[in-house]
């Protein structure tokens, strides 16, 4: 036989995944949030997703070819993810120019600045997100009320987010059960209320999940233990002084926990790589995102904890392992 | 709930295109070659010299050291030469080449079709048997199996396990074994309980052979201590020490043997060849091999002599297709890519396999995404992604240190790397070097 056959060591087969699979994976599960947020937001949303996305891949494409001057990638859908992310992370109204920054700063400090996707030690949104809140305060906590395609863009009527609501409240004194302007459990859920764009309803980011544990993109630990902290955390501050810390439920319903929990502390190249070590990891974020509700500065923190625990990563990884074959001799002799 | 090992593990396409083919008795090669070293361990001394007449069956050549094995003439006629030629792990070793002619047998092998039940040798002439029939684990391991069987000093078999798993997907010799042959399955598995002086056997097959776990548990009932356990598919159930922990929940211990946990592991194909030994006096010169591929015309189950060329059998299963771009001896996720079709089966062959072009290439690697899949498929609990690192910056006692040495090579890992890196060829590479340290600092 004349023809060259291929000869390399084994496996000779691989498996359905991707990397560009897994990305297009989790867009595919951001949509039914995505539709949630134009439905409470209207154009603003459509706007401010349309520019993220456009910028991170831009940003991605020039970076690589000019300044690093390797071969662009933008077709593994990473950068499309990253501006996804970022828009889910601001204010619907918020000006195209500050996008536009935070998408240079997502791509450009939070992932080409490390080596590229995979090098990353933190969330590149959440650092585009961060640095948004750092440098334009105003804009990134005036939220706009959802009304719909009535929110409108540029005059969209904006109002605070219910965390900043009780927590300014409590700072002032009131009671919670007092409070006006607090929505009911069932209208956060569905997401009717004012917020990031992505982290308003929970049972749209609750369905992407579901579809990613489906298509086994990502494992239930990081979420699961993420939210229930969270719950665990602040439903003994609550039981302890109900009317000075907010219920569970509205704790875990707002402030982008699920959309934290779900989509941002599961980032695979910012977590860690087993079970184990994702449960300290999610554990933590939980601890400091209550910790800097009830105490710091800021209504809400799960940002804030991501990045932080993005930091030990690489000591979880190092101290957690996971349990080799044969370490627990069971029933042997 | 079907029993299954806990940790990690995947489950490619089974493509088992050749379960339904009764396995057929392949035609004599014109030249035989047969390999000196088919098993673990030194290669054997030939004892015959070119233009000696041998006769099937015929010892021609003899283990050489305690780990090794005894090679018998699969063909009659008269040795050509004895020369190197490419064997299925891509280097050229001795062989002796025997050209055949007719088909003559040494006269002490029965070679009646009656099943002979009755088992009339004592242990040690059970194990004397498989030692001096050449037989080798046929499950592609190839370890000597009469070592496997002589526990040593100190330690107790308690359990024997008949591996029917067939977890490689495609391959389906076990499986038309088990289909074909049970009865002497079981009475091979009952020889090599009787060897090990155990009461209890076990015969694992995985789920997607219900005909042959029902054909099985029919004969089963009339031996005593012999059940068959359903298992669920999953790859690589087929290793000893997933089969173990699936079977009996035990768990070798990193750098244990099976009999440390009392478990002894033999292949059915092992099974079968035990009993064609003690009951038939025939040592192993055939086995059967399964030629297969999703563009082979007749996806096959031959028996085949020992020596006969690869090209050979992929003719008898309609030729190479066109569109071939790869050929491995063995299965998909363990198995050797040939060099060439002049390689000839040897005991450990299980299967030739024939890719199209297409699934033939590897994708282009990409950069680790972090994403712990090969970590949470890993059979062994071990973190490829961290040993393919630490081989390529060549810090080996940091991959000692995170037990490069337990990784059973299964290939898992870079199944499932979305990636698509060679994580395994690194991991070879380390567990070598590593392997080597080890052996300069005990000496
Ligand atoms: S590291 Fe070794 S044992 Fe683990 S999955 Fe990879 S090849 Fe298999
Ligand atoms: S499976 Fe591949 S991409 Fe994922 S962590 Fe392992 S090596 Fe990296």
């Amino acid at each position: 036989m004349d023809r060259l056959l291929h000869v390399a060591p084994s496996p000779h087969i691989a498996g359905e995944y991707s990397v560009k699979k897994i990305m297009f994976g989790v867009i595919l599960a951001l949509l039914p949030a995505f539709a949630t947020s134009i439905y409470y937001f209207g154009m603003g949303a459509l706007i401010v997703t349309l520019t993220a996305i456009i910028s991170c891949v831009a940003f991605e494409y020039l970076i690589q070819k000019f300044i690093l001057k390797t071969t662009p990638k933008i077709s593994d859908g990473s950068a499309i993810l990253t501006g996804l992310l970022l828009a889910f992370n601001v204010p619907s109204n918020l000006p195209i120019g500050i996008i536009i920054i935070g998408a240079l700063v997502s791509i450009g400090i939070g992932k080409l600045s490390f080596g590229g996707l995979g090098q990353n030690p933190f969330n590149p949104a959440l650092v585009g997100r961060v640095f948004l809140l750092i440098s334009f305060p105003v804009q990134m906590t005036s939220w706009p009320v959802p009304k719909g395609f009535a929110t409108g863009y540029a005059d969209a009527i904006t109002g605070a987010t219910p965390l900043a609501l009780v927590k300014e409240g409590v700072g002032n004194g009131e009671k919670i059960s007092e409070m006006i302007g607090i929505p009911q459990h069932m209208e956060l859920f569905y997401g009717h209320m004012g917020g990031s764009m992505g982290e308003v309803s929970a049972i749209a980011l609750l369905l992407g999940f579901a579809f990613m544990l489906y298509r086994k993109i990502i494992t239930w630990h990081i979420p699961v233990f993420l939210i229930g902290t969270i719950f665990a955390f602040t439903g003994i501050l609550n039981l302890t002084n109900p009317e000075k810390f907010a219920d569970p439920l509205f704790h875990i319903l707002t402030g982008g926990v699920m959309l934290g929990a779900i989509f941002m502390a599961t980032d695979m190249v910012t977590s860690p790589m087993n079970p184990k070590g994702m449960a300290v990891f999610a554990i933590g974020i939980g601890i400091i995102t209550v910790l800097i509700r009830i105490f710091g500065a800021y209504p809400e923190g799960i940002s804030f904890a991501i990045l932080i625990m993005n930091a030990f990563v690489p000591i979880i990884n190092r101290y957690i392992k996971p349990k080799r074959f044969g370490e627990e001799v069971k029933n042997g002799k | 709930m079907l029993k299954t090992f806990k940790k990690g593990g995947v489950h490619p396409a089974e493509n088992k295109l050749s379960a339904h083919a009764p396995i057929v008795t392949a035609e004599l090669p014109k030249v035989a070659i047969i390999p000196m070293g088919q098993h673990i361990g030194a290669p054997a001394s030939p004892l015959v010299q070119k233009g000696d007449e041998v006769k099937v069956g015929q010892l021609i050549a003899q283990s050489s050291g305690f780990v090794s094995a005894n090679i018998h003439a699969s063909v009659s006629g008269k040795v050509l030469k004895i020369d190197n030629a490419m064997d299925a792990s891509g280097f050229s070793r001795q062989a002796v080449h025997i050209t055949v002619d007719g088909d003559e047998w040494i006269d002490i092998i029965d070679r009646s079709p009656e099943i002979v039940k009755e088992i009339k040798a004592t242990p040690e002439e059970i194990i004397k048997k498989v030692q001096e029939a050449g037989i080798v684990g046929l499950g592609g391991a190839t370890f000597p199996s009469h070592i496997k069987l002589s526990v040593p000093p100190g330690k107790k078999a308690e359990v024997l396990l008949i591996n029917g798993v067939e977890c490689e997907p495609y391959l389906t010799a076990d499986h038309r074994l088990m289909l074909e042959k049970g009865e002497e399955v079981l009475i091979g598995t009952k020889l090599l309980m009787m060897a090990l002086g155990v009461t209890k056997a076990y015969v694992g097959i995985e789920n997607n052979k219900p005909d042959a776990i029902g054909h099985l548990r029919d004969i089963a009932a009339a031996y005593d201590g012999i059940d068959i356990v359903p298992l669920k598919v999953k790859y690589p159930q087929g290793g000893e020490k997933q089969l173990i922990k699936a079977v009996i929940n035990r768990e070798v211990p990193s750098g244990a043997l099976p009999i440390d946990v009392g478990a002894v592991v033999h292949n059915v194909g092992t099974a079968f060849a035990v009993y064609e030994a003690v009951q038939k006096n025939k040592p192993l010169f055939e086995r059967v091999v399964t030629v297969t591929g999703k563009s082979v015309k007749n996806p096959s189950n031959f028996l085949v002599r020992i020596g006969t060329p690869t090209s050979q059998l992929i003719e008898a299963a309609g030729g190479v297709p066109e569109d071939t771009g790869k050929i491995v001896s063995g299965g998909p996720m363990m198995g050797k890519a040939l060099k060439s079709l002049d390689v000839p089966i040897a005991k450990g062959s299980s299967g030739v396999l024939l890719f199209q072009d297409a699934e033939a290439g590897r994708r282009p690697v990409e950069p680790c995404i972090r994403c712990g899949k090969c970590v949470s498929v890993c059979p062994m609990g071990l973190e490829p992604y961290l040993l393919m690192t630490y081989s390529d910056k060549k810090m080996w006692e940091e991959a000692e240190h995170e037990r490069t040495m337990d990784c059973i090579e299964c290939g898992s890992c870079m199944y499932t790397c979305p990636a698509d890196r060679p994580l395994l060829d690194y991991i070879r590479l380390g567990k070598s070097t590593v392997g080597n340290i080890i052996r300069t600092r005990k000496q």
